[in-house]
């Protein structure tokens, strides 16, 4: 299911303080059923957030990589195969027809909050 | 009616199968069906490097020819058949199975078998011959249980035979008939350098002796007695005395035979009967049977020409030149080696300390290069070859052609490949000139190495080229203007060794700061672990600081290794291997406690897999408890120390391996390096602790130790080298010291300390120099350097679980104490390991399928 159309059917979820995000680092929020990994890629409050599950290996996993970006589009690396994804839309650098969930997430009042459908397991599992 | 014509080729050795290659990949390969008697069980193998089985390669490695290969090119083999008769009426091969294949064109390739003298004994358990991969596993098969071995033959192959004995653990001999080891490459002096520096590696030579009979006792082999009333004891003889060509089935056929054996061929590899060609090691032309590949594929190449319709190319006068490592000793001989040139002059040198002898001979006009002979080093055979081959002219003083470059000297070092003229035969095998390759670099584009291997096949063959078609390249891609990119990524335009040495001049303590002052961009998963790791090398600051913890792949970032379902394996140190009863208990404990399954991993530890990250500090405290630290089994480090027991309990034992392994790992443990380093010390000369297959290893000796380095290799595995001899431990470390500085501050990003030294210009020899000799007059500061990271060592873990804030890295969810619900275990010999992908699935759907439906 396609993350735009997640949003609309979704409310703002709280998840954690911004402080519990550290700069330049990542956690894994459990949302509902999902694991939702939330990058901090500066040490600017802008946030990203995807599904955790790494689609090659299955492993929840995407929180744990490195960040950096790929000809400026800010990224992550998979830790398990190093597959890239860009942190804004999911879609996979290395392998195009490849993509994970991405979701809305914003800062209100020092709170990270995300918009997840949370009655879905993660699509990775699911699908 | 079948247009198509039948080809059979008989043999389908290395010249066979070069022969159906190039026939089946070019334009005369329409029109003929081709069958192929290959009377190994094997197809064609790469018979040239067959020691290279010995070598950890195997046999896969040694391939050259595959059924699926065959198949694909339609060609039909009957592998482990052999052809017994020709009937040349009829047009019929027939097979030992019966089969009549039927032919309009037939090439044989039945190459050669070894020649064995006709001595009482020969007959016996525990003779062998040197020429197939089965004539290998019998000889590693048997030698298994002997400790002793001798080799018939000191030529070419009697050489390779003696050190693939060697190399199997056996107290080795070599017995040459002739007054000198190779007295057809080489003279007297040299073959007494090359006696010398193979004597030095523990090699019996006897020269001057003739066998006179095997003495066998209760059908063994048990020693050789020789004509002089002399013997000597030995479990098994390998026979490498020449080799003679099968012509058995060409002679009775009825095929023209030359008076010293072979199918005698014209200049078109034609036999006597102008539908049979012959190639190869069976094949006599012009009078002579040549023993190389190059004049066999260059038959190969002339009867496929001849199959479609003819061509001009024709045998001409082979070149017998040859480049070999025999023993680790280099040994080259090329064009006129012996001088026998009327007036020919000779510039020598014979350097009996280094063990290094090189002839050149040279035209009396002392206008040209004729020919020479290289023994212990061989690096100039290319291009001396080159010069030979092209005619070029010598220069004013030709002794800088032979002459070692010395630092500070302008004279010597050889030749520079941009000097080479362009029609300069660089890959002998393949027959590609100067010319060929920079014409390939130009119109191709290419821009490394292995493309132009692929473009060209040069240095695909026997692989002696490599080095100066790489030099080649350097010079075209320079002179083109082409700036080669070695940066490790997008986001540096430097390779590992300038951020090395830039991070350490300007004291850069971050990556932030590196980005800024030398790249570009936010980074990656290539230059951040890059990066920290030269920090931490320079500067051994804890790795999950704030500045650093970012930047750590993901083992360094948890202080565990991440597995595939995502969990981690936690591997505690255990220093060489020794451990108490009560360390052992505790780690079953923690694993039964924490559900982990257990395994003993390749280098004397125990690994305990399924930790989730949440689990890992309290893994560790209580592993901490007890007495471990962090093995640091994650990072790009030093791992461990094997050992064997050495003195301590061993009966044979000379040195304290386990003291001694236990004292090098705390020594070096925690060291952040390219790439992971492995260490091993040996008791003594059985190796059991392997210390040859690791990155330093030590094998102790009556006198200390001997240091071995660049060992292991990885994917392709590679010999340690002999750094230095009889060394005391201090001595030891202060070397280890040096060479472990030397690769972390030079080597490549993960490039492991065998193609770093593979890479190193000089090979061993300049590392012995620098770190041994101190000839760049660095030691002090490379050891200064180590003493800084052995001073600064932390436990990781320990220092981790002292940090509440650290500890917050460990939580599986930031809002949630749950545990990750995508681990999922199967059971596997009352233990269990990760679900697949296709089992989770499997076990995940069906709940999936009952929520949907409420």
């Amino acid at each position: 299911m396609d993350a735009d159309v997640v949003a609309d059917q979704a409310e703002w979820i709280d998840v954690c303080a911004l402080d519990d995000i550290r700069p330049k680092a990542a956690v894994c929020a459990l949302v509902g059923r999902r694991q939702v990994a939330i990058f901090r890629p500066g040490t600017a409050p802008a946030l990203y957030a995807l599904d955790n599950i790494d689609p090659f290996s299955q492993a929840s996993v995407l929180s744990r990589g490195i960040m950096g970006d790929r000809n400026g589009v800010p990224k992550i690396a998979s830790p398990i195969f190093k597959q890239s994804f860009d942190l804004r839309t999911g879609i996979c650098l290395d392998d195009a027809a490849v993509r994970v969930a991405a979701f809305p997430v914003r800062v209100r009042d020092g709170r990270v909050q995300v918009k997840v459908d949370v009655q879905l397991d993660s699509p990775s599992v699911t699908k | 009616m079948n247009s198509r014509r039948r080809l059979v080729v008989v043999g389908n050795g290395m010249v066979g199968h070069r022969f159906v290659d190039q026939l089946t990949s070019g334009p005369q390969s329409d029109g003929w069906d081709v069958t192929v008697f290959c009377d190994e069980t094997r197809l064609a193998y790469d018979r040239v490097n067959l020691s290279k089985f010995f070598e950890g390669q195997g046999a896969d490695g040694l391939t050259l020819a595959t059924a699926e290969h065959y198949a694909a090119a339609g060609v039909r083999v009957l592998v482990g058949q052999n052809a017994v008769a020709v009937d040349r009426a009829a047009k019929v091969v027939r097979s030992s199975t019966g089969q009549a294949v039927p032919y309009d064109r037939l090439v044989l390739a039945t190459g050669s078998y070894p020649f064995v003298p006709a001595l009482e004994g020969r007959e016996a358990a525990g003779c062998f011959v040197y020429r197939t991969i089965a004539d290998l596993e019998a000889i590693r098969a048997y030698a298994a249980d002997v400790s002793v071995g001798a080799v018939v033959g000191g030529g070419l192959l009697g050489l390779e035979a003696a050190n693939a004995l060697r190399n199997l653990g056996l107290e080795t001999h070599v017995v040459e008939m002739a007054a000198r080891l190779m007295p057809l490459q080489v003279d007297e002096i040299g073959g007494a350098v090359l006696k010398r520096r193979i004597e030095a590696l523990g090699v019996g030579v006897h020269t001057g002796m003739a066998t006179k009979r095997i003495l066998v006792e209760e059908g063994r082999v048990v020693g050789l007695q020789f004509a002089d009333g002399g013997q000597l004891d030995t479990a098994m003889v390998v026979f490498s005395a020449g080799i003679r060509p099968r012509d058995e089935l060409g002679r009775a056929c009825g095929l023209a035979i030359a008076s010293r054996a072979g199918i005698v061929v014209d200049q078109h590899c034609r036999t006597s009967d102008p539908d049979i060609f012959a190639i190869g090691e069976c094949a006599s032309w012009d009078g002579r049977v040549y023993g190389l590949v190059a004049p066999g594929y260059r038959m190969a190449e002339i009867a496929v020409e001849q199959l479609g319709g003819g061509g001009d190319r024709h045998l001409t006068t082979f070149d017998m030149s040859t480049k070999l490592k025999l023993l680790g000793v280099d040994v080259a001989s090329f064009g006129d080696a012996f001088g026998l040139d009327a007036g020919a002059h000779t510039v020598s040198l014979v350097d009996t300390v280094a063990g290094v002898y090189k002839r050149l001979v040279v035209s009396a006009d002392k206008q040209r290069l004729l020919g020479g002979i290289l023994v212990g080093d061989a690096a100039a055979y290319n291009q001396l070859l080159a010069m030979v081959q092209t005619r070029t002219a010598l220069p004013a003083e030709p002794d800088e052609l032979i002459l070692p470059r010395r630092e500070g000297s302008t004279r010597g070092g050889g030749l520079s490949p941009a000097n080479l003229p362009a029609e300069a035969l660089i890959c002998s095998c393949h027959n590609v000139s100067k010319g060929e390759i920079c014409e390939a670099i130009a119109t191709k584009n290419l821009l490394d190495v292995p493309s132009v291997k692929k473009c060209t096949k040069a240095g695909s063959g026997c692989g002696s080229c490599s080095t100066l078609v790489g030099e080649i390249l350097k010079v075209e891609l320079k002179k083109a203007g082409v700036t080669v990119n070695h940066g490790i990524c997008e986001h540096f335009p430097h390779s590992r060794q300038e951020l090395f040495h830039l991070v350490r001049v300007k004291r850069h303590r971050t990556f932030d700061e590196v980005a800024e002052a030398h790249g570009k961009g936010a980074g990656c998963e290539i230059c951040k672990p890059a990066v920290a790791s030269i920090l931490a090398s320079l500067w051994n600051e804890y790795v999950l600081g704030p500045d650093h913890a970012g930047l750590q792949d993901t083992n360094d970032r948890a202080l565990a290794n991440m597995q595939r379902d995502g969990t981690y394996s936690v591997v505690p140190r255990v220093p060489g291997g020794e451990i108490t009863p009560r360390q052992l208990i505790v780690l079953g404990e923690v694993a039964e406690r924490f559900g982990l399954y257990s395994k003993i991993t390749g280098a004397q530890r125990v690994d305990l897999f399924g930790a989730t990250l949440d689990q890992l500090p309290a893994i560790w405290r209580q592993l901490i408890a007890a007495g471990f630290e962090s093995g640091h089994a994650y990072g790009k480090a030093l791992r461990t120390v094997k050992s064997c027991v050495g003195s301590t309990w061993c009966r044979f034992g000379v040195q304290d391996s386990v003291s001694f392994a236990i004292r090098l790992e705390n020594r070096y443990k925690g060291l952040r390096s390219p790439h992971k380093l492995k260490a091993a010390a040996s008791g003594c000369a059985r190796e059991c602790a392997e210390a040859q297959g690791k990155d330093f290893g030590v094998i102790a000796t009556e006198k200390g130790y001997n240091l071995y380095v660049c060992g292991n290799g990885g994917m392709k595995p590679q010999h340690a080298q002999l750094l230095a001899s009889d060394l005391d431990e201090d001595t030891v470390l202060r070397y280890v010291d040096r060479f472990l500085m030397f690769y972390v501050r030079t080597a490549d990003r993960l490039e492991r300390t065998a193609t770093w030294l593979n890479k190193l210009e000089g090979g061993i020899e300049y590392l012995r120099r620098v770190v041994v000799d101190d000839a760049l007059g660095i030691a002090a500061e490379l050891e200064a350097e180590m003493k800084n990271v052995v001073d600064t060592y932390q436990c990781e873990w320990t220092t981790t679980l002292g940090d509440p804030d650290k500890l917050k890295m460990f939580r599986t969810f930031v809002n949630s104490d749950a545990p990750d619900p995508g681990i999922v275990r199967v059971p596997l010999r009352q233990q269990h390991r990760p679900a697949t992908v296709e089992e989770r699935q499997s076990m995940v759907r069906p709940a999936e399928t009952d929520r949907r439906a409420q």
